[in-house]
């Protein structure tokens, strides 16, 4: 039998057709990398290939790298193999990746999300014979609210805080939930607030043209009692720390697919718990997966052996793939959340 | 159901002890009158029996959400909890209704006369009509368990706000035998009549942890009066009317799991109350625990175990004596009056004085808590001479300082996902010590890490797996953790032939390499000396 087209090794995943890595997790060479969150897109790469979108963020987190970038849906040949980049959906500039190789085609999808949320590119289907899946969240436990609802109900939770003279002050990622949340809410309640870690990111993302509502980076001489009624956006280690005790009296919540289920919710005590996520839910897996048309499915990362068992149920060839990626994690900080 | 569930949602989403009782004080004021009983009933623990099993919920829970029951029974463990895993994977509602609190409950009773396809049909009905949050409330009801993350203390903080009657008194009025079909809320909170239930017990008091020993107390050694710790079960002794009755401090009456208690009715007045540890016990000395462990499940006892492992109530308070409420006197004054009522009790009766330890300073009494394992005892007790007896877990004149528990140096060998609030996170381990060059499983832990050390253990399984046996993994040995518990047993049941009593993680060995952990040869020694 020939070699796979895509083969699973220490280093990351591989194409030997093409010679290139996918998301490695080990220094490499060439390095095709879907998203710039830090489990997908580390230091270390000879040659980096992201998308237009996803490159500033990249540079910003990984310093000077050699990187070159390429369009949604623009075909590029690297040695025998063509290469494509289409929209996963997840964070601004995420992709899929798309690899033919003399007809067979297969697609790694990183991290995706399969509805709007405002701010990333859409998910956008791509047909294919083998797809490597992540399932963050493959339990049918986990299905999100309509946006609309979502939205209601964080602006509700922070009018009400405004209304009783308390800071609101919300946990999420700094790259990509953050900002999600940034477009999400309603302006005209109070002032916007953000951590370091969030504005840095928010500054690379306005400087590549995304509209964020305006917002005012928390810095020791500022008086953050001034600033009445105001939503304080911060990675979620910084909750709970003495940079948040600055704001006085406050109502805390995290942003998280995690939120959904009432024990983990409880263990993180913040007053709040909404469930949005940057990964798919259990339609949103099971639809997206439907739509590639692939018979063959690797699941990389969350609750692969379950979701592993339930898409051969369906009539899928599945297998488990173990990679170094992590997934929406409540616990593990993003390394910038330090600053 | 909406108003309930309101309740619910605002104890949910707060941490903060005044907003849960503001959210019930609100409840208790506006509620409907049979709608508080029940709420009072379910937070105090009472609940509607069981009217449907749970195995068939679970099926017709995954058959409406078309899924099949495996994926039901993965997701139940993740999760953690029956009601919830429904609610979630359950499709949504498509009509509304609001009908109390009070009326569900009836549903859910009325259930018990059915067939199951009439269940069945019933069920998915009320499914239907009843939102996220309704509908998980409803689970809670019909599953039986409900903890709404709220005390009985905050409970009647919140009642004694919404009514103007004191909490103590309160807290009185909620105990014992009530079900919400015997009484009503005006009858158990507005006009209660302590005469009306001869069973009724008070509120046990309890003990804090005395964490920095003696010498931190606010008084001399002089003001303490000190007893040994047992390890039985703390039982409240009613004798009145010419009856009996033996509560738990789960306010569940165990008087037919003790017959022997019995016979101390033609010995102590009728009018008396006694607070006490229930003791297996025989020649003059208390069992180990294990005993008394046999008798805990059984509702009838056979002959042979009641030989095997009699019972004792060894008494340590008095606080009803000629039918008057004493617990106002001071702990001098109650101690004297036991003393009085055991000296009128034969020698061959069920019912011993938990004897005073006498001491000069608390060099003295530390000399005697590292005597505690040999007595059988968990360490000692202070309790403050002038104090009344109060009512729950109340700081300042009860005191336990346990003894240092028995630990063992060991290597994390399997982890598995925690569930329910640990869902994401690594916390249930599996430890070994060596045996010659063989790691020999001894014992699982899940508690005693910090949040923060679970997520970085969480990250290392992540990466050092070396193997998947379904939802546990075996990990690289490398990290050794100090195991601390309470007692030692053997057990031809576990590999290692011997069983620990409440292990949990005390320390992270960072310092130790792996081969300096403990030895199964360690273990039996322990087992010896202490087993």
């Amino acid at each position: 039998m020939a070699e796979s087209l895509l083969s699973f090794t220490d280093r990351g995943i591989y194409c030997a057709a093409g010679d290139f890595f996918i998301d490695p997790w080990r220094p490499v060479d060439r390095a095709l990398i879907t998203h710039g969150h830090a489990d997908h897109s580390r230091p270390g790469m000879g040659r980096y290939l992201a998308t237009d979108a996803a490159a500033p963020v990249m540079r910003h987190r990984l310093g000077d790298i050699a990187i070159d970038t390429i369009a949604f849906g623009e075909r590029r040949q690297i040695n025998d193999v063509t290469v494509s980049f289409h929209p996963a959906g997840h964070v601004p500039g995420s992709a899929q990746i798309r690899v033919e190789h003399r007809g067979e085609v297969w697609v790694v999808s990183g991290d995706y999300k399969t509805t709007p949320d405002g701010l990333s590119e859409p998910f956008e289907p791509v047909r294919c014979h083998a797809f490597i899946s992540e399932c963050t969240f493959g339990l049918p436990v986990f299905k999100w609210a309509p946006e609309d609802d979502v939205r209601a109900e964080l602006n509700d939770w922070w009018r009400r805080n405004a209304a009783d003279g308390k800071t609101s002050i919300i946990g999420a990622y700094a790259l990509g939930k953050a900002q999600r949340l940034l477009t999400s809410v309603d302006p005209g309640i109070g002032p916007i607030l953000t951590h370091g870690a969030v504005e840095n990111t928010n500054a690379v993302m306005r400087h590549q043209g995304i509209a964020l509502p305006d917002t005012l980076r928390v810095t020791p001489d500022m008086d953050p009692k001034a600033q009445k009624g105001a939503l304080v956006v911060a990675p979620p280690s910084a909750l709970g720390t003495p940079w948040a005790r600055r704001f006085g009296p406050s109502s805390t919540a995290f942003a998280s697919g995690w939120m959904a289920m009432r024990g983990v919710r409880r263990r993180r005590a913040a007053d709040r718990g909404f469930v949005i996520s940057d990964h798919a839910d259990w339609p949103g897996l099971n639809a997206a997966i439907a739509e590639t048309g692939a018979e063959r499915i690797f699941v990389t990362h969350g609750y692969t052996s379950i979701f592993r068992r339930w898409l051969e149920s369906q009539g899928y060839d599945a297998a488990i793939v173990e990679t170094e990626y992590e997934g929406e994690s409540l616990d593990a900080a993003e390394p910038e959340d330090a600053a | 159901m909406k108003r309930f569930a309101a309740l619910f949602t605002a104890l949910d989403q707060t941490t903060k002890t005044n907003a849960k009782v503001d959210a019930l004080a609100a409840y208790f004021t506006a509620a409907p009158e049979d709608d508080k009983l029940w709420t009072i009933a379910l937070l105090s623990g009472r609940r509607p029996k069981r009217t449907v099993v749970a195995t068939r919920l679970r099926e017709w829970a995954a058959d409406r959400a078309g899924l099949p029951l495996w994926l039901f029974e993965e997701c139940y463990p993740i999760v953690g909890d029956l009601a919830e895993t429904m609610a979630l994977i359950l499709p949504d509602a498509t009509r509304d209704s609001d009908r109390s609190l009070t009326h569900w409950i009836g549903e859910i009773r009325a259930l018990a006369r059915l067939d199951d396809p009439e269940k069945r049909a019933r069920i998915l009905d009320a499914w239907d009509q009843l939102p996220k949050i309704e509908r998980f409330v409803f689970n809670k009801l019909i599953t039986g368990g409900f903890r709404m993350g709220v005390s009985q203390k905050l409970m009647t903080r919140a009642l004694s706000r919404a009514t103007g009657i004191d909490e103590p008194d309160l807290a009185h009025r909620l105990m014992g035998d009530w079900q919400p079909d015997s009484t009503s809320f005006e009858s158990l909170i507005l006009t209660h009549d302590p005469e009306a239930d001869l069973s009724k017990p008070y509120p046990f008091y309890l003990a804090y942890q005395l964490d920095g020993g003696p010498a931190t107390l606010d008084a001399p050694p002089g003001n303490w009066a000190a007893e040994r710790k047992w390890d039985g079960i703390r039982g409240q002794l009613i004798l009145r009317g010419g009856n009996h009755y033996l509560w738990s401090r789960g306010e569940e009456l165990m008087t037919d799991r003790f017959p022997e208690l019995a016979r101390l009715i033609d010995h102590v007045p009728p009018g008396t109350v006694l607070d006490g540890e229930v003791l297996a016990w025989k020649d003059g000395a208390p069992l180990p625990f294990n005993a008394l462990q046999k008798r805990i499940g059984r509702k009838t006892v056979p002959k042979a175990l009641l030989r095997d492992a009699p019972v004792i109530l060894y008494a340590y308070d008095l606080l009803e004596w000629d039918g008057q409420d004493i617990r106002a006197r001071p702990f001098d004054d109650r101690r004297a009056l036991l003393e009085d009522v055991a000296s009128g009790v034969p020698d061959d009766m069920p019912l011993r004085l938990s004897p005073l330890v006498s001491f000069d300073d608390w060099d003295r009494l530390a000399a005697i808590r590292d005597g505690s394992r040999e007595h059988m005892s968990e360490g000692i007790m202070l309790k403050r001479r002038d104090s009344p007896y109060r009512d729950g877990r109340k700081r300042g004149d009860w005191w336990k300082w346990k003894v240092d528990p028995l630990t063992i140096d060991a290597v994390m060998i399997y982890a598995q996902q925690g569930h329910g609030r640990r869902a994401n996170l690594f916390t249930d381990f599996t430890f070994a010590v060596w045996d010659e060059d063989q790691l020999v499983p001894f014992t699982k832990a899940y508690s005693g890490l910090t949040d923060a050390e679970f997520r970085i253990i969480t990250a290392w399984v992540r990466k050092n797996t070396l193997e998947r046996y379904g939802p546990v993994r075996q990990v690289t040995p490398q990290h050794v953790f100090e195991i601390a518990f309470e007692g030692i047993q053997e057990s031809p049941r576990h590999k290692s032939g011997v069983a620990l009593r409440f292990p949990r993680m005390s320390r992270w060995r960072h310092d130790k390499p792996l081969s300096e952990a403990n030895t199964l040869a360690d273990l039996k020694d322990m087992l010896a000396a202490y087993g």
